[in-house]
């Protein structure tokens, strides 16, 4: 993973750049990992663990470009996305019993193969774009856009409810990492807003939890057909 | 009148949390004098945005906000007056206790939701509108799922999962266009239009361009764009009627406000042809889809839902037209569709209490069982057909004489035809079932919806009216005003 200066040659990444893109990689292989992975629990163990790796990705921002709000964000964001949104959603899953993932519309290695694809296109696509500057890490922009065209991929196939909202979960994540290496000094605001967000998104599915399970004992969103046309 | 801007922020707010801690009519009355005040103040700021802008803070409101701010405030007034109604039918069916607690939520919701579809247009920059819209949807998803049943937390779900996932993809926007204003700017400004409309011409093109796309989905998934309309026909035939009204008025057009700033910027970088293209794509699409599925609906509040995707469609395709004349009637537009599309749903909301059912084939003799509300349903329903002479044949007009005025000729000959078919499916599906007789000669008690609820009905007829058959010289003047300040970006002269 190397830079490219202003002047097209190739230089060594500054320890910022290394760190933002490795992180990057990081986000994109979990989000890969819960895609193969068919226990919903590993699902949302991997969904935090890539939101702490986000979270101190924050952090190392935080301290590299001296921006010091963005220490709350990584406080706020760890608080909320590694530990209570996991923790409720394992909870509430506790009590609906279900433990495996619904089969997906296709089966777990051509989920993979559509995947590496999307990804793969996301990545040199927005490279294909040439946003540089001086201060981007540009490699770890078209991760994060990789980070969230599988978390689409993933929300596509799953036809669970818990698959469905952690994709949602995780684009939040690739949003985010796409947000602190182009934007960090974007205002603070945006993304907490965006963190009420996924509160408002586990709420209702607690809703959708509560008066589905009572009819039909399942979490499979095929049961989600009354309303169309 | 920066006095008046703060306080129309600040009555929902007030009203919201008197109606959560009041029980009976307090909170009604809290909620329509909100909503009557709301009006009187953008009444009262509305001549003086016709000479410039009002500032103050990080609130910024100029003709174009001051648009969506009527479309928003008229609403929320006859929605507040409906609501008092609409709730003495729904909660006759539920203990006093659970009654007490349903309103009080039902009103906090309402007017939280209303302040924030407020807030989205009066700020300054593109990062608080993400925010505002971004809180729209937050308290609409939860009033959506509010009667707990199975229906309404499916088309909750839907909503927010597919809402949330578009303003993800908004929120990329608002990073590519932050980035592309901190070439120029550099990293600490905050997206204000006045610095970025300025500075629009040394933007660099592609992340403008990337962010504009991008922006169309995202933003476009609120606005029922498209591919990405999915969620709206659920989420508005299962909402409680009062807040499908507003969601089909009010929210769809403070979305699309949303994209018409990220517009302004755009025309201004690279041009208005680009951005034309884009929304003409969507919109033809957009209206193709919803005159098809308006040709065989069912259930009445999602036929009237498949015309809000119509009309926002057609805002669409005025915009891609971006000649003055197009946006003057795209900016009518949005007023006369809240006007139109709030008495439909809120009449269409009477007649689904009075006959139990929104299935359109068992709604027969509502004529005779409901008079006022039906003729109110028809005459909205004929306005938003777009005949004259209600206020939509005007805007639409408008568009339509633009988009043939600025050289558009087979896109506005595409609008006209599909116009036409969305007009066989309105017209057809009504007269089929609210406009039939009675089955067998048996017409049923007699039972009108109280007064609560034909009122507010009436007035939006009313505007509709009105504003087809005259309009006053202020409000000319503002619309000119903001179809100016749409189409200076482009390179367009004021026509």
């Amino acid at each position: 993973m190397h830079a490219t200066g202003t002047t097209g040659v190739v230089m060594a990444p500054s320890v910022f750049e290394g760190t933002a893109s490795t992180v990057a990689m990081i986000v994109l292989l979990l989000e890969f990992l819960m895609l193969r992975s068919a226990l919903l629990r590993a699902q949302i163990r991997l969904y935090a663990a890539q939101s702490a790796v986000v979270s101190i990705l924050a952090a190392v921002i935080a301290h590299g470009r001296s921006l010091p709000e963005l220490y709350v964000l990584a406080v706020l964001s760890f608080a909320l996305k590694a530990v209570l949104v996991p923790w409720v959603i394992s909870r509430m899953m506790r009590d609906s019993a279900t433990e495996i993932a619904g089969s997906g519309a296709l089966g777990v290695a051509s989920e993979v193969i559509v995947s590496i694809g999307v990804a793969t296109f996301g990545f040199f696509a927005v490279g294909a774009l040439h946003i540089h500057s001086t201060v981007l890490p540009s490699a770890a922009l078209s991760l994060a856009v990789a980070v969230v065209l599988v978390s689409f991929v993933l929300m596509i196939v799953r036809r669970d409810v818990i698959s469905q909202s952690i994709g949602f979960f995780s684009l939040e994540n690739g949003v985010s990492l796409a947000s602190l290496v182009v934007a960090a000094g974007m205002p603070l605001i945006l993304e907490v807003a965006f963190l009420f967000d996924l509160l408002v998104a586990v709420v209702v599915f607690g809703i959708l939890m509560r008066t589905h399970h009572r009819h039909v004992s399942s979490l499979s969103t095929a049961d989600l057909t009354s309303l169309r046309g | 009148m920066t006095g008046c801007l703060i306080a129309l922020l600040l009555i929902p707010l007030v009203a919201g949390g008197v109606a959560a801690t009041v029980r009976g009519w307090a909170g009604h009355a809290a909620t329509i004098a909100a909503g009557l005040a709301c009006l009187g103040l953008v009444a009262a700021m509305w001549t003086s945005v016709g000479r410039g802008t009002i500032a103050v803070g990080f609130l910024r409101v100029d003709a174009v906000s001051m648009v969506f701010l009527l479309g928003t405030s008229f609403l929320y007034a006859v929605v507040a007056v409906y609501t008092a109604g609409y709730l003495r039918a729904e909660l006759a069916r539920r203990s006093s206790r659970a009654g007490t607690r349903y309103q009080r939520r039902f009103l906090l919701g309402i007017n939280l939701f209303v302040w924030a579809m407020l807030f989205a247009p009066s700020v300054n920059g593109l990062a608080l509108v993400w925010v505002g819209v971004e809180i729209t949807t937050i308290v609409s998803a939860v009033l959506v799922a509010i009667d707990d049943t199975e229906a309404a937390a499916e088309a909750a779900w839907k909503y927010v999962l597919i809402a949330s996932c578009g303003l993800g993809i908004a929120l990329l926007a608002t990073i590519f266009m932050y980035y592309a204003g901190a070439q120029v700017l550099g990293q600490s400004y905050d997206l204000s239009f006045p610095q970025l409309l300025a500075h629009a011409g040394q933007l660099p093109a592609t992340p403008v361009r990337l962010a504009f796309v991008l922006a169309v989905i995202g933003f476009g998934t609120k606005v029922g764009l498209f591919p990405v309309h999915t969620w709206l026909p659920d989420a508005h035939a299962e909402a409680p009627t009062p807040l499908s009204a507003l969601l089909s008025g009010s929210l769809l057009a403070v979305s699309f406000y949303a994209i018409l700033r990220f517009y302004q910027v755009t025309a201004a970088t690279v041009g208005a042809g680009f951005a034309g293209g884009v929304l003409l794509v969507f919109g033809v699409l957009t209206l193709l889809l919803a005159a098809l599925y308006l040709l065989d609906q069912r259930n009445l509040k999602r036929f009237l839902a498949y015309s809000s995707v119509e009309h926002m469609g057609i805002l669409a395709i005025g915009v891609s037209f971006g000649n003055p004349i197009a946006l003057f009637g795209v900016m009518l537009h949005v007023l006369v569709h809240a006007a139109g599309k709030g008495g439909a749903f809120l009449s269409a909301g009477a007649i689904v209490q009075g006959f139990r059912t929104k299935q359109l084939a068992h709604i027969h003799g509502a004529f005779d069982r409901m008079p006022w509300t039906a003729s109110t349903f028809v005459i909205a329903i004929f306005a938003l057909c777009a005949m004259p002479p209600f206020g939509i044949f005007r805007s639409e007009f408008l568009v339509i004489q633009g988009g043939f005025s600025a050289h558009h000729t087979a896109s506005a000959a595409v609008l006209v035809l599909l116009v036409t078919v969305a007009f066989v499916g309105l017209a057809a599906t009504t007269t089929r079932s609210i406009a039939a007789g009675p089955v067998e000669g048996d017409p049923g008690p007699r039972q009108e919806a109280n007064a609560w609820m034909v009122v507010p009905v009436l007035a939006c007829v009313l505007v509709l009216l009105l504003l087809g058959l005259w309009l006053p010289g202020p409000m000319g003047e503002v619309l000119h005003n903001a179809a100016f300040e749409l189409s200076v970006g482009g390179g367009h002269g004021p026509g």
